[in-house]
């Protein structure tokens, strides 16, 4: 398969000018979330409208700032959509094919379920630096020892359940980092430490809801994405599930996950339990991102690492 | 099921008369408060976090099912752990019994509440919704306004309004009253989510149960295998309740299989020739074969079972001259023992041909053993640096002797018995880097020519009859699901109440979302909207 040597090194170039660009786009956030002063609760609350503060034309520094560092996530996330279609063009095939790849997706799936967040309830935005953070450090990982040169893949990735499965997989893993960023923001805010930081960031209630709702959208798509991987696995390896250690890990990541749903509608579970319910969801699906592929031997082991 | 004795005090059961029996009623209200426990949300959870928690060795602990070598290596490296993790299961997880208690009591922990529930909800659907609540200002939403039309007319507008709603409309001191609830599906979504689950489980079940798997090795340019018994498999991994009689017995032949892999050595494609019979076609003795592309992700389909492509080889071709002038050729597979590089090794073994004397025999079998590089660095010391065929070269060492293949053991097809060469029993005779068409000639006049190369396909195949099931269960469940997460249980209320003898009507609104999800707020705003603006604005204006 021919690759574009041109156009790949472009697609590298868009993925590092994306990492580069989120990482001004935290510095912003930053600078608004040391400045702003504690929240006046009423303004976020949960039952103000979305949007509330308008404080007219004239808007402090900081908000500026928090402005400007949401612009610029949309540019960023231009950019890394723009480095993935090239590298798929250049590769002439998905390009979600090791890890390098579908680390890139989850970050943009990340960055992209952020920003409709921001559109619907701007208040959110103080947890910028929080949500920017771990994408960062997943595109630094992915750009560094992850990174592979574009390039065909093996013949059992040929297979258009590939675009299917692994996009959906990426999609909602990206959700459900905000998701579980969201819970793990949401138990930092209760707990009541760390008191400067804490109360700067968006009610405890909002944070709570920010998370259920981002994963009654993620868990639905990660279910679908798993029966998708086991139809393609039926067509590929001979069984539709074999326990594979990923499938294994993905199966976990379900079980916790359909735990926390439960979690939210037992009586004394329904809040902080839930949410630490949530934040091991999302432990698990980090824990498979990287320890399964990485270190231990199994089908799913194209990672393209090692 | 001893956890729920201990859940905190439910309540007492009423010792009335239906059970007069104090010991009785003690046993009785063991087993109720057992089941309650059980099927309560709170130990739903719990046995969710302990599948989950179960799971997790069977990602980390290597297991049998997958690779048999990496279990024996784990005892290898840690023989003080090993035998206890193996005597408790760790290196069987998905069948181990602790495992299976676990998933068992989930499910039966989701019948005991799913069942009541879709009988809650088969009345739910039949009841009226509820009555009107006396005071509409005490709902979450509430919306009031007088409208310039008879009760009629605006009974009528809220009737025509609240259209896909269930509906109920009672009269109410001098008005009437119209309550409305929506969103059943929900319920609906919820339990066809749970019912899938157990539906998924007895398809898994059922393919444990009656389906089978097994793996054979088939000679490219027409090396065939038929589906007849578990013999001609390599290796089978029956289920429970198959003993190998009852196979669907179609047959496969491997006419071409051909390798393609880019200048790095990464493979590019494989692909199988393929014609199959039909297991009809073949009891009947019809001899019609149809052909089939077998490539990676494109298996075989016949008669409900699968034959997959799982890898391939090279089988180098030796014939052997005896001084005597008979012949024998051997094409068998070697083993690849670098995927990247497809250097495989193995020991293509022969008989002496019309030796009759026993000790003789024992004395003059050949094996050919050693490496064999499909592309040759070529130098006295044979390694592969390319998957394909294109320089073909063995390394090989003949050993004469007994190979020890009378004395009732299986032995490894890939390699002679260390055992016979240790003992003295075999000896080497030869040593030799051959092309194809080389040959070597041993001590006794022997010549042993390397031919040429096979290559062979690794297959496996399928047989699972409760996948189907499997699939319409998962779908079934992702639908139920995505019912039960996005559809909203709310109710509303309409209080019509006449005013000025009959001219002007006071409509009351109310609404209550009976799911936690927020949202509801936005439709009500709408049907107060329709309902109670629009006109009063008109009127207004007027």
């Amino acid at each position: 398969m021919p690759v574009s040597a041109e156009l790949a090194t472009f697609s590298d170039r868009l993925f590092v000018a994306a990492a580069g660009i989120y990482a001004l786009a935290m510095i912003f956030h930053a600078v608004e979330f040391s400045a702003a002063r504690a929240k006046v609760p009423v303004l976020v609350g949960a039952g103000a409208p979305d949007g509330a503060p308008e404080e007219g034309p004239v808007r402090s520094r900081p908000e500026r700032f928090g402005r400007m560092a949401v612009a610029v996530t949309v540019l960023g996330a231009a950019l890394q959509l723009a480095s993935i279609a090239t590298r798929g063009i250049a590769a002439e095939r998905w390009p979600l094919g090791n890890m390098y790849e579908f680390i890139s997706a989850i970050s943009v799936a990340a960055v992209g379920t952020w920003l409709v967040v921001l559109r619907r309830s701007p208040a959110a935005r103080s947890a910028g630096p929080f949500v920017l953070f771990p994408v960062l450090v997943l595109m630094a990982l992915a750009g560094s020892v992850l990174y592979v040169p574009a390039g065909p893949v093996v013949p059992p990735l040929r297979s258009y359940w590939m675009s299917i499965h692994v996009s959906t997989i990426c999609i909602s893993s990206g959700l459900l980092v905000v998701a579980g960023v969201a819970s793990l923001l949401f138990l930092l805010r209760r707990s009541g430490r760390l008191d400067g930081l804490a109360e700067k960031l968006p009610e405890a209630d909002a944070l709570d809801r920010l998370a259920y709702r981002i994963t009654i959208v993620a868990f639905p798509l990660f279910t679908f994405a798993i029966i998708t991987g086991a139809i393609w696995a039926e067509a590929a390896w001979g069984r539709f599930w074999g326990w594979d250690p990923k499938e294994t890990v993905a199966f976990v990541s379900w079980v916790i996950y359909a735990a926390y749903l439960h979690a939210r509608a037992t009586a004394g579970w329904r809040t902080g339990r839930a949410a630490w319910v949530n934040v091991a969801g999302f432990a698990t699906i980090v824990f498979n991102l990287f320890f399964i592929n990485m270190v231990v031997a199994g089908l799913h082991s194209y990672a393209g690492v090692g | 099921m001893p956890a729920s004795t201990e859940t905190p005090a439910p309540p007492r059961p009423d010792p009335g008369p239906r059970t007069p029996h104090p010991r009785l009623s003690g046993v009785w209200a063991v087993l109720r408060n057992g089941w309650r426990g059980l099927t309560s949300m709170r130990t739903a959870l719990v046995l969710l976090f302990l599948l989950a928690l179960a799971a997790l060795p069977g990602a980390l602990l290597p297991q049998r099912s997958l690779n048999q070598q990496l279990v024996d290596k784990y005892f290898t490296d840690y023989p003080w752990l090993a035998p206890t993790l193996d005597r408790l299961g760790f290196f069987d997880v998905f069948a181990a019994p602790w495992f299976a208690a676990i998933y068992l009591l989930l499910m039966i922990s989701l019948i005991g509440c799913v069942l009541p529930r879709t009988v809650e909800h088969a009345a739910a659907l039949r009841a009226e919704p509820v009555v009107t609540p006396r005071n509409l200002a005490r709902m979450p939403h509430h919306a009031s306004a007088t409208l310039d039309v008879g009760i009629d007319e605006a009974e009528e507008r809220v009737r025509s309004r609240l259209r896909g709603w269930r509906r109920a409309e009672r009269a109410d001191g001098t008005g009437r009253t119209v309550s409305a609830e929506k969103g059943y599906l929900r319920e609906a979504g919820n339990l066809l989510f749970h019912l899938s689950l157990i539906g998924l489980l007895l398809g898994f079940a059922a393919g444990k149960l009656f389906g089978y798997e097994g793996q054979v090795i088939v000679m490219s340019g027409g090396g065939q295998f038929c589906n007849t018994g578990i013999l001609g498999y390599d290796t089978f991994r029956a289920g429970l309740r198959v003993d190998g009689t009852d196979l669907s017995p179609f047959c496969v032949r491997l006419d071409d299989f051909h390798a393609d892999f880019q200048p790095n050595g990464q493979a590019e494609s494989f692909r199988g020739t393929l014609s199959y019979q039909s297991a009809e076609d073949v009891e009947a003795g019809v001899d019609r074969w149809s052909t089939h592309q077998l490539e990676v992700n494109h298996p075989l389909r016949v008669d409900g079972n699968r034959v997959y492509l799982l890898g391939h080889g090279y089988a180098p071709r030796f014939t052997v001259t005896w001084p005597d002038g008979q012949q024998r050729t051997g094409e068998i597979q070697w083993r690849p023992v670098d995927q990247a590089t497809m250097l495989s090794q193995g020991a293509t073994k022969f008989e002496p041909p019309g030796v009759t004397d026993e000790e003789k025999r024992r004395t003059s079998q050949l094996a050919i053993t050693g490496l064999f590089a499909p592309t040759s660095s070529g130098g006295d010391i044979v390694t592969s640096v390319f998957p394909a065929l294109l320089a073909p070269e063995v390394a090989v060492d003949v050993m004469r002797g007994d190979l020890g293949l009378d004395d009732g053991r299986g032995q490894s097809i890939f390699q002679v018995d260390q055992g016979m060469i240790d003992s003295g029993a075999l000896a080497r005779v030869a040593r030799a880097n051959l092309v194809p068409g080389q040959s070597l000639t041993l001590d006794d006049g022997t010549v042993v020519r390397f031919d040429g190369v096979q290559d062979w396909a690794y297959l496996q195949v399928s047989y699972d009859p409760g996948q189907e099931a499997v699939l319409v269960f998962a779908v079934l469940l992702l639908g139920g699901l995505g019912l039960s997460l996005t559809i909203r249980r709310r109710r509303f209320w309409a209080r019509l109440t006449p005013v000025d003898d009959g001219a002007r009507t006071v409509v009351e609104l109310g609404g209550l979302a009976r799911t936690d999800r927020a949202g509801y707020g936005e439709e009500f705003d709408r049907l107060r909207a329709d309902l109670l603006d629009a006109p009063n604005a008109a009127q207004e204006e007027i």
